[in-house]
Formats: structure tokens, C-alpha cells, sequence
């Protein structure tokens, strides 16, 4: 599926969007890590929470735990969250 | 106290510059090296390194002249560890930044937000390096920073939990585990600060660990209890390298000195009134166990940490504490209400010793001579966290 990445995870991937798949967003997010080392940590701390400042959006809708179940025509976006200073 | 400006500790008149030395300042939006000639006058900026990024600590290792290690973060993604062996021209990540155990299933496991400590191990321990987190972790690598672990039984002992508290009872920017210091007469003896939580020490390389809070006071008016950990904190602690059974601690509440296994002993208590004894930063001169300075900021009300009256000085002691020396040539005398933060002052080896100190409002200062003179060697800068010093091989 396609993935959409923020520009402060592009360095992991040279890219602002990339393939991974998986049935659920834990399985997509392992699949990066192996195309991306260490781009997960990144987003999901070592108890297995998205990190404070992501987002993760299927399909429009906010994803609450990695658990969730994906179809693989579902589209993944990843955002860092509209905070700053 | 004496008026007089304090002479260097060496009394030696001309400096015996070795070896350039440079600078590792840390921001929170980027790094820089400040790379100095020989006699430590002129400075060549390089960087910004990780432009954006939020770096806590960045440190050489001593061992080999040319490994550097960068605590990372950015306001939005997660914490990672950036490695340089070739003197900071080009930087991995590490494979495996400090991340604490997953919690069992059913419990609530911490995660670490930075790391926010760096400390190269034992000389005879090649690759070993430490990490202190936030919120409090201690860490370890043996191989030069590439994978951490978590390192002795502290993380997961719930006295320990009990003690580091919550992010309500650390610092306003999150609890840290700070000041990690490895004995250079045995590996076996380290010691380390809790930002809340108290100073500890072990004898056995980290298997077992001592609280170390004897004379050590707390905030006074509400009756908090001396011997628990939980109400100390202490800002910054530092072994001497001459004397390693002597340490020194700048504390939340007040200048402290300890020897060997005795009680700390509130050193402060002899500087001026006006100013106090309460800052973050310490720096223990290389050769000569009496001598130190701090950087005093204000404690009092509620607490606005920036320099005493808006006239920001350095003091010495040259005699372990008992007198204390203002020094504040080429500072602003008026109007300057600077805040520098515990890992922001060092000092090199050099004869006579070099000082240095960042301010969060983005200033580095200088002094050649051990304090009696300062300048400002960069202005401009992102708000600095940490200023270590570095002798490239």
C-alpha cells in the first residue's frame, strides 16, 4: 500500500511516499523498518505507542493503536503533528 | 570573601597550550564545533550539525581522539544517538538507541523521550559508553554507540520508580538521569544524579547501587524528609580528576562538597548573600582539588534561574570552599539575565585552565586564564544546552 511520509522522517527514505504492506499498521510499520532502519522508533516508542507529535491516518481517519487491521488498497499517512517553536 | 581577582591555580605565567582544543555546543536546534588554535584565541565555527534537531549532549571519547556521539531528538519525532568517527565530517545513527524494556503485558511501561547525558566509559574499556534519559534511565553501549541496552538493575527497580517520581516532579523539560561518572582508578566505581531523585553509587559496575544523600538539604517550609531521595535534586556532580575520593555538586539546594565516605558538606554557605549558592553548572579544575566554579543563578521567588541582580559573574573557591572569588571581567554589568544550564560550562586541560560556558540565549563565552578575564566568542546561537570541551587526535 502506499505510505505517506512527513518531511521530518525523509531522511529515512529520500521520498514523500513509498510502498509497504501488512494487514495490520504494525505489520506496514515493520515493513518499513526493514526497507528504513530505525524510521520506526522513530514514531513508536519502545512500548509500542505512536510517539506524542505523529499522526497516523488511514484513510482519513485517525489511527488510535497500531493494532488496527488494514485492506491493502488503504493508503497510510504518517504527519508529524501542527505543533512547533 | 576576597575583592581581589583570584590568580590561576598553576601560577604559572605563560599558558603551555598543548593541543588545540575545541568546543561541542550543543543546541536545541542543532550542533556546532568550535574548532580554537593553539592559544586559544582565535575560534572556527562549523556546523550547524542537525540543523532542527533538539540535541542534548554531544561528547568526544577521549579514547580514541576522534569518535563523537550526539543525543538527538526533534520536536516531533523520537529519540535516536548520531555517531561520527572521523571528528564530526560525517555521522551515522545508531542501530539501537537507549529504549527502556517493554513492560509485561497489562503494565505501563516508560519510554525514553531524550537522552540527555553522555559519558565515555573506562579507558580500559574500549566502546563502552553511558547515557542518563529522560525521563531517568541509565544506559550502556560497548560498542562505541552503535546498540544501547539498558544498563543495571535501577530502570525496573520500583524503589528507584519511586524515587524519579513523575514528570510532574523533574524538571520543567522532563526528569533526567544526569552526571554519570566512571572512576578512571576503577571501572567498578561510578556514580550518578537524579533530577529529582538524588545522587547513588556503586562499587561493583553498576550491579548494586548506594544512595548518597547524607548532609544533603531540601527545600525548605514543608517538611520534606532529608533521607528520602525523592526530594533531592541534585543539578550537577563532578568527580576531581586529581582527587577522584573528592566530589563536588551543584544542587537545587546549594554548593556541596563530599570526600571519601563522608556526609556532603554545604560549601555554598560562604557566598555572598546577595547572590547565593544555587546554579546548574560545576567545573572542577584539572590539577588541583580545591579549586572549582560555579555559575550562580537566582533561587529565589520562583526561581527565575538568570544571573543574581542581572549582573552575571562566575565564582571560584581556590581553597575547596571555604572562600569564594567573583569573576565577572568582560561580562555586561548591568541588564543581563543570562540562564545557563548544567551541562553548559566546561573546562579544558590546559595551563592556565580554559572555561567555557553557553547561555540559553544563544551566547559562548571564554576565558583564558581561568576566569579573570571572559569574552564572548559567538553570539547568535540557538539556545545552548551543553559546551563540552575536545582535544581531537
Amino acid at each position: 500500500m502506499k505510505v505517506l511520509i512527513p518531511g521530518a522522517l525523509r531522511s529515512y527514505t529520500d521520498r514523500s511516499k513509498v510502498e509497504a504492506h501488512g494487514a495490520t499498521v504494525a505489520a506496514v510499520l515493520v515493513e518499513l523498518e526493514q526497507q528504513y532502519p530505525g524510521i520506526r522508533f522513530r514514531m513508536i516508542d519502545e512500548q509500542d505507542r505512536i510517539r506524542r507529535h505523529i499522526r497516523l491516518f488511514v484513510n482519513g481517519g485517525q489511527v488510535r493503536e497500531i493494532s488496527q487491521s488494514l485492506d491493502s488498497n488503504d493508503e497510510l499517512v504518517i504527519v508529524q503533528a501542527l505543533s512547533g517553536g | 570573601m576576597k575583592k581581589k581577582a583570584a590568580k590561576p591555580a598553576s601560577r604559572k605565567p605563560k599558558s603551555k597550550a598543548s593541543s588545540a582544543v575545541s568546543l561541542l555546543v550543543a543546541t536545541r536546534k542543532g550542533a556546532w564545533l568550535m574548532h580554537g588554535d593553539a592559544a586559544r584565541k582565535n575560534w572556527r565555527i562549523a556546523g550547524p550539525h542537525f540543523l532542527g534537531h533538539i540535541v542534548s549532549h554531544v561528547m568526544l571519547d577521549p579514547r580514541d581522539g576522534r569518535t563523537l556521539l550526539a543525543a538527538t531528538k526533534t520536536g516531533h519525532i523520537g529519540p535516536t544517538m548520531m555517531r561520527s568517527t572521523d571528528r564530526g565530517r560525517t555521522w551515522q545513527e545508531a542501530k539501537q538507541p537507549p529504549a527502556f524494556a517493554k513492560a509485561p503485558e497489562g503494565e505501563k511501561g516508560r519510554a525514553v523521550d531524550h537522552t540527555f547525558w553522555l559519558t565515555p566509559g573506562h579507558r580500559d574499556e574500549p566502546g563502552v559508553w553511558y547515557a542518563g534519559t529522560s525521563p531517568q534511565g541509565l544506559f550502556r553501549t560497548n560498542d562505541g554507540g552503535v546498540t544501547w541496552q539498558p544498563f543495571s538493575p535501577i530502570n525496573d527497580d520500583m524503589t528507584y520508580r519511586k524515587w524519579m517520581g513523575t514528570a510532574q516532579d523533574g524538571t520543567p523539560d522532563g526528569p533526567k538521569l544526569h552526571s554519570i561518572i566512571v572512576d578512571s582508578r576503577d571501572s567498578k566505581h561510578m556514580l550518578f544524579g537524579m533530577s529529582g531523585g538524588g545522587v547513588h553509587e556503586s562499587k561493583d559496575g553498576g550491579n548494586s547501587w548506594q544512595v548518597i544523600i547524607d548532609g544533603m538539604e531540601v527545600v525548605e517550609g514543608f517538611n520534606f524528609d532529608r533521607k528520602d531521595p525523592a526530594f533531592h535534586d541534585p543539578h550537577c556532580v563532578r568527580i576531581c580528576p586529581s582527587n577522584p575520593d573528592r566530589l563536588y555538586q551543584q544542587n537545587h539546594c546549594g554548593i556541596y562538597r563530599r570526600d571519601g565516605d563522608g556526609a556532603w558538606v554545604r560549601i555554598g554557605r560562604s557566598m555572598p548573600k546577595t547572590v547565593g549558592d544555587i546554579g546548574f553548572p560545576l567545573v572542577v579544575h584539572p590539577r588541583n582539588d580545591k579549586t572549582l566554579w560555579v555559575l550562580p543563578m537566582d533561587g529565589t521567588t520562583v526561581w527565575p534561574r538568570t544571573s543574581p541582580g542581572g549582573r552575571p559573574s562566575v565564582y571560584t573557591t581556590r581553597n575547596a570552599g571555604k572562600t569564594w572569588q567573583r569573576l565577572d571581567a568582560g561580562f555586561p554589568k548591568s541588564q543581563a539575565w543570562w540562564t545557563v544550564k548544567r551541562q553548559a560550562m566546561s573546562g579544558d586541560a590546559q595551563d592556565p585552565v580554559g572555561l567555557y560556558f553557553g547561555t540559553t540565549s544563544g551566547e559562548l563565552w571564554m576565558s583564558r586564564d581561568e576566569g579573570r578575564k571572559w569574552s564572548c566568542i559567538a553570539r547568535n546561537l540557538p539556545e545552548i544546552y551543553a559546551v563540552e570541551t575536545a582535544q581531537f587526535a
